[in-house]
């Protein structure tokens, strides 16, 4: 029993929340990926897609929610996506015409492109807090829990509890279903294959007349839409704040690294391998080892390897042993 | 305009601006606004040594400028007798055994087994090290947290002499650009601006959290402003009341003008020594060979330079000058407050703005981009709201106009990015192109 009592613990505190975080990051990290296997530069205003996509989302959540409109047990945030996302691609699309254009055209080196998308990343930072401000927006409603632990506790009988939030669930389907749809497209379809194409060789790719243009205007549609899905799931899950989005590139980053820069199978699972890193570091282990251990075992203190507050420090140490190690990445990424 | 007043030109009119400023608003506010220009006029420097000299590319200057901070705190606050007999000894203790797990894992890695058993092997030596260094490290910071905790509950200072500090911060700073270096140069350039942007993050989140360091959050005050008197004391003197009685301005304001030209000048002097000391480097055999690593670096390999390491020197160097920059600026307040690093918008991008506008390349161009950008930035501050409240005049009284208004304070952060993108597009070798 106690062994259960542990699994379930484990589950609750360490596996549920990495799987959803994980599925946020891994979603963050595709954007990345695929913008650096294309366009060949890491996308520092990626973060800062997110916020704004994400910011729009609440507006219009928000709109929805004063008119009465809302989904049951869903999040009403779920309707006012589409509008989000096409925010977030309408303003992607603008910057790529308006600003990247111009550099790709004249051929610079990726790290010029890296400064100019710094540039970007304050001026869509400067966007968001005009459209939403700076503090901090909580726009989750619907049902909180699929179960709750007390429900959990009166099914199994067992004493600790497995609560499932809605938010985690909606987050771990519609991940699976835009990474589905995302390598399907790529894999499947004419338009993904040239993408794909695009990415291995471009001087081949043009060769065999595929349209410059289009890929990478359908690059940035896919990246900008997958920032905002990545975005409104985080923001449901904990809470929106335009600095975190800011704060979650280091992360994104890594788990785009550990992948591989410019794989999208590496992003994914780079996504995961972080986030339950993170968790696994700052979760106080005390609870599950008290259910495992004989009682004069357990440890007096929280058993907790790090702080919750240098969770980062978690991924930047994964992101440095890999460049150690391994720096094309564990699923060989497109260069060093 | 020729090659050779181009400079000159600029620096009068940058002068004539803060001039205008102390005649216009007061100098108060143009000397402030001075001081910081200077500081990050250093930082700026360091950041142009490493882009403008080798195309390295430095996301966290926040983080190398913090540490500069935090030198001046360890060395010249005075030395905290309870907190060493409570657990400073046990705390140095845990550091030290932290490094020796380290440097055995890294060992463990190198050795001649087969891949996967080294990583294991260093992995659980990391994670077993991790738990005994928390087993070592905790009681030694409850102890030395609680002494004292309302004014102290840190570890202190050695009480050294402030200079001292300042070269401290620079190596401060040099050791973690040392750690980023390793892991990421050599690789793309994309992966060392990742990886400077995640120890600059990292760094700031342990100074914010870490009380035994430098009381985190508490903020650590009345640090020694060394070498310039106080405000305070200068009141009481006679002689100088007569100094504010000549020029006709009340004793408190003119003590704290004097405070800060004072301060102005300190600055300049060791902006001055080092933009000689890097003009003379960029100048010397040294500086040809990383300019021509810097564009050619197949060709510089195939001469027989050896890229990788004058890249590691370059960063390191670049990064001490920040490291300095951040300790004057810590010297100049009195004042280490972890929490305003956290804004590596303003820090970091801020002083890349300062470079790029300057010029890349151009040490002189880069002090120059800095005391522009210092001024738009301080100005900005009062103009921007004001500029606001023009344009939404013609709408109704509202929350959103109010919401406008509010948002003004946020737009000089856009407002830097914006002229960022301009002169990259239109004038990307800045004000004072590099010869």
């Amino acid at each position: 029993m106690d062994f259960l009592n542990a699994i379930v613990a484990l589950l609750n505190y360490v596996v549920v929340p990495a799987a959803s975080y994980g599925a946020q990051l891994a979603l963050g990290a595709l954007g990345v990926t695929l913008v650096y296997g294309i366009l060949r530069f890491s996308n520092f205003a990626h973060g800062d897609t997110m916020a704004f996509g994400t910011a729009i989302t609440i507006l219009a959540t928000w709109f929805l929610q004063s008119h009465g409109v809302n989904l049951g047990p869903l999040p009403t945030a779920l309707l006012a996506l589409p509008l989000g996302l096409t925010a977030a691609a309408a303003l992607v699309l603008f910057t790529d015409r308006s600003v990247y254009r111009y550099y790709r055209e004249k051929k610079v080196a990726p790290v010029t492109l890296v400064i100019v998308s710094m540039g970007v990343m304050f001026l869509m930072n400067g966007l968001t807090r005009v459209v939403i401000g700076v503090q901090e927006q909580n726009f989750a409603d619907g049902a909180r829990f699929v179960i709750s632990a007390t429900q959990f506790r009166a099914m199994t009988g067992l004493e600790e509890g497995l609560a499932v939030r809605t938010t985690t669930v909606i987050t771990l389907v519609t991940a699976a279903i835009v990474v589905v749809a995302l390598f399907r497209f790529l894999n499947r379809t004419r338009t993904g294959k040239s993408l794909r194409a695009f990415s291995d060789n471009e001087d081949l790719a043009l060769l065999s007349g595929i349209n410059p243009d289009r890929v990478v205007k359908i690059t940035w549609l896919i990246a900008a839409c997958l920032a905002t899905i990545a975005g409104v799931l985080y923001g449901l899950d904990k809470s929106f704040k335009p600095f975190t989005y800011f704060q979650l590139l280091l992360p994104i980053f890594a788990s785009a690294v550990v992948g591989g820069l410019g794989n999208p199978v590496g992003a994914v699972a780079g996504g995961f391998l972080i986030a339950f890193s993170e968790v696994t570091f700052t979760y106080a282990w005390k609870k599950v080892l008290a259910y495992l251990l004989p009682a004069d075992l357990v440890p007096n203190v929280l058993g907790q390897l790090l702080s919750t507050d240098y969770k980062f420090a978690v991924s930047f140490a994964i992101l440095v042993a890999v460049l150690l190690i391994k720096p094309t990445g564990l699923f060989r990424g497109t260069s060093v | 305009m020729t090659q050779v007043n181009r400079p000159l030109i600029l620096y009068a009119a940058v002068l004539l601006a803060y001039l205008l400023v102390g005649l216009t608003q007061s100098w108060t506010l143009a000397l402030t606004l001075l001081c910081d220009g200077l500081i990050v006029a250093i930082a700026a420097l360091g950041v142009n040594i490493q882009w403008g000299y080798a195309g390295l590319f430095n996301v966290g200057v926040a983080g190398f400028f913090a540490l500069g901070g935090l030198a001046v705190a360890l060395v010249t606050m005075p030395i905290n007798h309870e907190a060493w007999s409570a657990g400073t000894p046990g705390i140095l203790a845990a550091l030290a055994f932290g490094a020796v797990i380290i440097y055995l894992a890294a060992r463990v890695y190198r050795s001649k087994a087969t891949e996967i058993t080294r990583l294991a092997l260093a992995a659980v030596l990391l994670i077993a090290g991790l738990i005994v260094f928390r087993i070592i490290f905790d009681p030694a910071v409850n102890a030395v947290e609680a002494v004292n905790p309302a004014s102290a509950g840190n570890i202190g200072g050695l009480g050294l002499p402030v200079p001292l500090s300042w070269l401290v911060g620079g190596i401060f700073a040099a050791g973690a650009a040392w750690v980023v270096a390793k892991t990421a140069l050599g690789l793309r350039s994309d992966y060392l601006a990742i990886a400077t942007l995640g120890i600059s993050q990292i760094i700031i989140i342990v100074l914010k959290n870490e009380e035994w360091l430098d009381r985190g959050v508490k903020n650590i005050t009345s640090i020694d402003r060394w070498p310039v008197p106080e405000e305070f004391s200068l009141q009481q003197q006679d002689w100088f009341g007569g100094v504010a009685n000549y020029f006709g301005a009340d004793v408190r304001t003119a003590s704290t003008i004097f405070v800060a030209m004072c301060f102005a000048s300190v600055l300049a002097a060791v902006l001055l020594a080092l933009v000689l000391l890097a003009e003379c480097s960029l100048k010397s055999p040294w500086g040809r060979m990383m300019r021509a690593i810097r564009d050619n670096e197949t060709a510089a390999e195939a001469m027989g330079k050896n890229v990788k390491q004058r890249h590691l020197q370059v960063f390191i160097l670049g990064s001490a000058v920040i490291g300095i920059a951040g300790a004057l600026y810590v010297t100049l307040h009195g004042l280490f407050a972890p929490v305003s690093y956290d804004e590596p918008l303003r820090y970091t991008f801020l002083i890349w703005a300062m470079v790029i506008l300057g010029g890349s390349g151009n040490n002189w161009g880069a002090v120059l981009g800095a005391l522009i950008v210092m001024l738009i930035w301080g100005q900005a501050e009062n103009l921007g709201p004001a500029v606001f409240q023009l344009l939404t005049a013609p709408l109704a009284e509202g929350p959103l106009k109010a919401h406008l208004i509010d948002a003004a304070v946020q737009m000089r952060l856009p407002m830097v990015g914006l002229m960022l993108l301009l002169v990259l597009r239109f004038s990307p070798r800045g004000l004072l192109p590099e010869k």
